[in-house]
């Protein structure tokens, strides 16, 4: 049990953003099932590369020979606190640089979204021969600047706060586990540069209503003191929206849903302290107004004591 | 103490969720007041018409108010009021702001669905949409902006043409309207001094279904719903009884067969021209000493509608699309061309966030209303201001949008006679904000279309003259700023769309309604 407790424990929690440039899931972040400890913080720089070159337009696939390969490299930086033994604060920051490979398109760069997130480890008990626990996820998006939403799919984001509220259940026996967590998202409405826009109707205001969301993820996979590796699914839905229509442009409240399969690797150095490496991908292998992404990440963490906890 | 904080954070964290996200959304034109005319405009019979000064049309003799048909068309609109629903008072309310209003933002609704490029067959050749068959792939029409101009000249024109005759018909017959002639009948607009034979509203219904029927043929489903349920509203709020309306539908649709003729006749549907058209304008600018323009998309596109500059104009007569046609672009290698190009390549590299803000704002590209749609809004929300009767709100839309119509083919006269490529033809590196439209470079279209659009508003709204053309002068600049025009593509098409609109104005100065 006590060597179990190293496991959950040492581990710094992986800040992974899954951004495609079509923004389908957009800050996949605390989802998994791993704490830092009281007064632990970890510091995290992670790189993301996304790229596709097909993608929905509603249920249609297509090509776009006048975007070419459309892709965007994040760069990210973030924190994991921990407040106390189960409750643990992050954010992150990524800084987002699109690119189309065809056509006139410009791309942008700038700083995107703060993510902010709280986990809460509800429950953790033995159960049969493994642990089970059960964590609650309250987070936030807040857009850090007025960037540009509607110039899709070149944007950098969808310039949308949004609250999330995300319930994870793990179960571990052993050193292999099993998750499975469901997450609803409620997005603020966005302001776009225009003055009225056609989505399957004429709106005459710049204010464009945001679908809600629903994120879904299921992950398997194999835990030690020093590595793990786990493959995941998941499937993000937006709740409301629209098709693009017959080769139309993109817009903010499309219906944008993605089924993602990826996988993620850490490795723990044993001889520096604190340090972890982290990599893996996301492939979107159905999809909805979304491009069929395909995204490769690598990051390195480092844990650290913030001030020595009292002996009781 | 600990399940405490728990709760309390646990009603926190829901509020939080809960709260923190805004989903209503007012969008502009639901705001918009009842309809009551500061002057109903009765000597409107006297007004020129566009078309019709020599058109005779017919109106059935209504009956009389104590014929029995009348009282049972009162009785029609009592039965409505007494049990009204919600749907059918937001029906009232939404019509109620006027029908050329709201028939305007129809159109506006339809040019934006239908302002969509059509896909590439598989060989790399472009299907067009068809009017005979218009539900199939390519959806018929394009209603890209030189079509879209075109569309909402006719449809304005129409209206205005149609509310003349009608008012000259309410003039005769002068029946007032049945909340004036019955005291159960209840006004649930406001009341108007305007004979109400026939109805101004069902003119309007009518001549712009049938006008319709040539512009949208795959939207007629809608419009008629459209038309349904305006005619409802005008016997729900008491102010048309069925005879009224009938016989307003009625001179509505013997109008449009005027406008319809014409339209047929005009050469838009020759518009998009031939390969063989396609090649000489190829071969003329090369014989020039030119680069011809090429389409920028892949695989490449024939060009926009290049016979557009051949469509009988409203304004003026077709020898005036060539006198007033502006001189040559900038010659590629003169020292003003490449200080006009450098400067693109500047804007393609700004990333100014007001440089974004104002080319999104006016990019009005790809499924919008297009630039004459845009001024359309523009207009629209303005006139809303002024209390204007019906038969002016369509004689000022006349003016604006045979102004555009006029200002699209004078542009495409220019773009077609030079054919000259866009910035980003001529250096690889330029990268641009919005999208580049399909057809040459000089002059801009949007700065035409503002030209003339904000040369009608100013003298239609002179305290807003100044304005206006400040709009236009940005409407303009965004061309520039987001990479797609050169300087001078701007300023000229400025300068020749503002001609355009004095055209419109001369119009407007003699045609009665001062």
């Amino acid at each position: 049990m006590k060597h179990f407790l190293q496991y959950t424990y040492r581990y710094c929690i992986a800040i992974i953003l899954f951004l495609s440039a079509f923004q389908a899931a957009n800050a996949q972040t605390e989802s998994d099932a791993l704490m830092i400890p009281k007064n632990y913080f970890c510091a995290a720089g992670i790189y993301t590369h996304n790229s596709w070159d097909q993608y929905w337009e509603g249920t249609l696939k297509r090509e776009n020979l006048n975007m070419g390969t459309v892709s965007s490299n994040v760069y990210a930086v973030g924190g994991n606190y921990g407040l106390s033994n189960r409750i643990n604060l992050l954010a992150m920051l990524p800084f987002v640089k699109s690119n189309a490979s065809a056509g006139t398109l410009r791309g942008e760069d700038g700083l995107q979204d703060i993510n902010l997130a709280v986990k809460w480890m509800a429950v953790r008990e033995q159960l049969g021969s493994g642990l089970l626990s059960f964590h609650a996820i309250l987070s936030g998006v807040i857009p850090v600047r007025k960037y540009q939403a509607d110039f899709q799919p070149l944007a950098i984001g969808m310039q949308t706060k949004s609250i999330a509220l995300r319930g994870l259940l793990n179960y571990q026996v052993g050193r292999l586990f099993v998750a499975g967590g469901g997450q609803y998202i409620r997005k603020d409405n966005i302001t776009i540069d225009r003055d009225a826009y056609y989505t399957t109707e004429m709106h005459y205001t710049n204010q464009v209503a945001m679908p809600n969301a629903t994120n879904f993820l299921l992950s398997a996979g194999f835990r030690s003191l020093k590595f793990n590796a786990e493959a995941t699914l998941t499937r993000y839905t937006s709740l409301s929206g629209f098709d693009i229509t017959r080769n139309n442009m993109p817009f903010p409240s499309n219906k944008m849903n993605a089924t993602a399969a990826g996988a993620i690797f850490k490795y723990m150095f044993q001889n520096i302290q604190g340090l972890e490496f982290t990599a893996g991908g996301n492939y979107v292998v159905a999809g909805r107004n979304v491009g069929q992404n395909l995204s490769a990440f690598g990051g390195v963490y480092y844990v650290f004591a913030v001030k020595k906890e009292k002996s009781n | 103490m600990r399940t405490r904080i728990l709760y309390i954070s646990i009603l926190t964290a829901a509020t939080i969720f809960t709260g923190a996200c805004k989903k209503d959304i007012t969008e502009r034109n639901e705001t918009f007041p009842a309809l009551s005319p500061a002057n109903i405009d009765l000597n409107a019979d006297t007004w020129s018409p566009i078309l019709t000064a020599s058109s005779t049309f017919t109106v059935a003799t209504p009956d009389a108010i104590t014929a029995p048909n009348y009282i049972a068309d009162l009785n029609e609109i009592k039965s409505y009021q007494k049990n009204l629903t919600d749907d059918q008072r937001a029906i009232i309310k939404y019509w109620s702001a006027g029908s050329v209003l709201r028939w305007n933002e129809i159109l506006r609704e339809l040019v934006a669905k239908h302002n969509l490029p059509p896909y590439q067959n598989d060989d790399g050749s472009y299907p067009f949409p068809s009017a005979a068959n218009p539900l199939a792939y390519p959806l018929f029409p394009f209603s890209n902006p030189p079509y879209a101009a075109r569309a909402y000249a006719y449809v304005s024109a129409a209206q205005y043409d149609a509310l003349v005759q009608a008012w000259k018909f309410k003039k005769q017959f002068n029946r007032a309207a049945p909340y004036k002639n019955d005291v159960n009948v209840q006004a649930l607009v406001p009341k108007s001094d305007l004979p109400s034979y026939p109805s101004e509203d069902a003119v309007v219904a009518g001549v712009t279904s049938k006008m319709m029927e040539l512009l949208f043929p795959g939207d007629l489903d809608y419009i008629r719903q459209k038309v349904a349920e305006e005619k409802l509203y005008r016997i729900m709020a008491g102010a048309n009884t069925r005879s009224d309306i009938d016989a307003g539908e009625n001179l509505g649709r013997q109008v449009a067969d005027v406008f319809l003729a014409r339209a047929r006749g005009d050469k838009a549907g020759a518009a998009i021209g031939t390969q063989a058209d396609w090649t000489n304008f190829e071969t003329v600018a090369k014989a020039a000493g030119n680069t011809p323009w090429i389409s920028l998309e892949t695989p490449h596109r024939p060009p926009m509608l290049p016979l557009f500059t051949k469509v009988t104009p409203f304004l003026f007569s077709t020898t005036t699309v060539a006198a007033i046609r502006p001189p040559a672009p900038y010659k590629e290698g003169s020292p003003e061309y490449e200080k006009d190009l450098k400067e693109v390549m500047a804007m393609s590299q700004d990333k100014s966030r007001e440089h974004e803000r104002v080319v999104a704002f006016w990019a009005d590209g790809v499924g919008t209303a297009t630039p004459p749609g845009h001024w359309n809004t523009i207009a629209a929300e303005e006139f809303v201001k002024h209390n204007y009767s019906e038969v002016r709100w369509a004689r000022n839309l006349a003016l604006l949008n045979m102004a555009e119509m006029d200002a699209a083919i004078v542009c495409w006269d220019a773009k077609y006679y030079y054919f000259n490529p866009r910035p980003t033809q001529m250096i690889a590196g330029i990268k641009t904000l919005t999208g580049i439209p399909n057809f040459p470079s000089y002059t801009s279209g949007h700065s035409n279309f503002s030209g003339a659009a904000a040369t009608v508003l100013g003298y239609l709204v002179p305290e807003r003259a100044n304005d206006f053309m400040v709009m236009a002068q940005e409407a303009a600049k965004s061309r520039l700023w987001g990479a797609i025009h050169y300087r001078n593509d701007c300023e000229v098409g400025l300068t020749t769309g503002i001609k355009v609109g004095e055209y419109a104005v001369a119009r407007a100065k003699a045609d009665g309604a001062n």
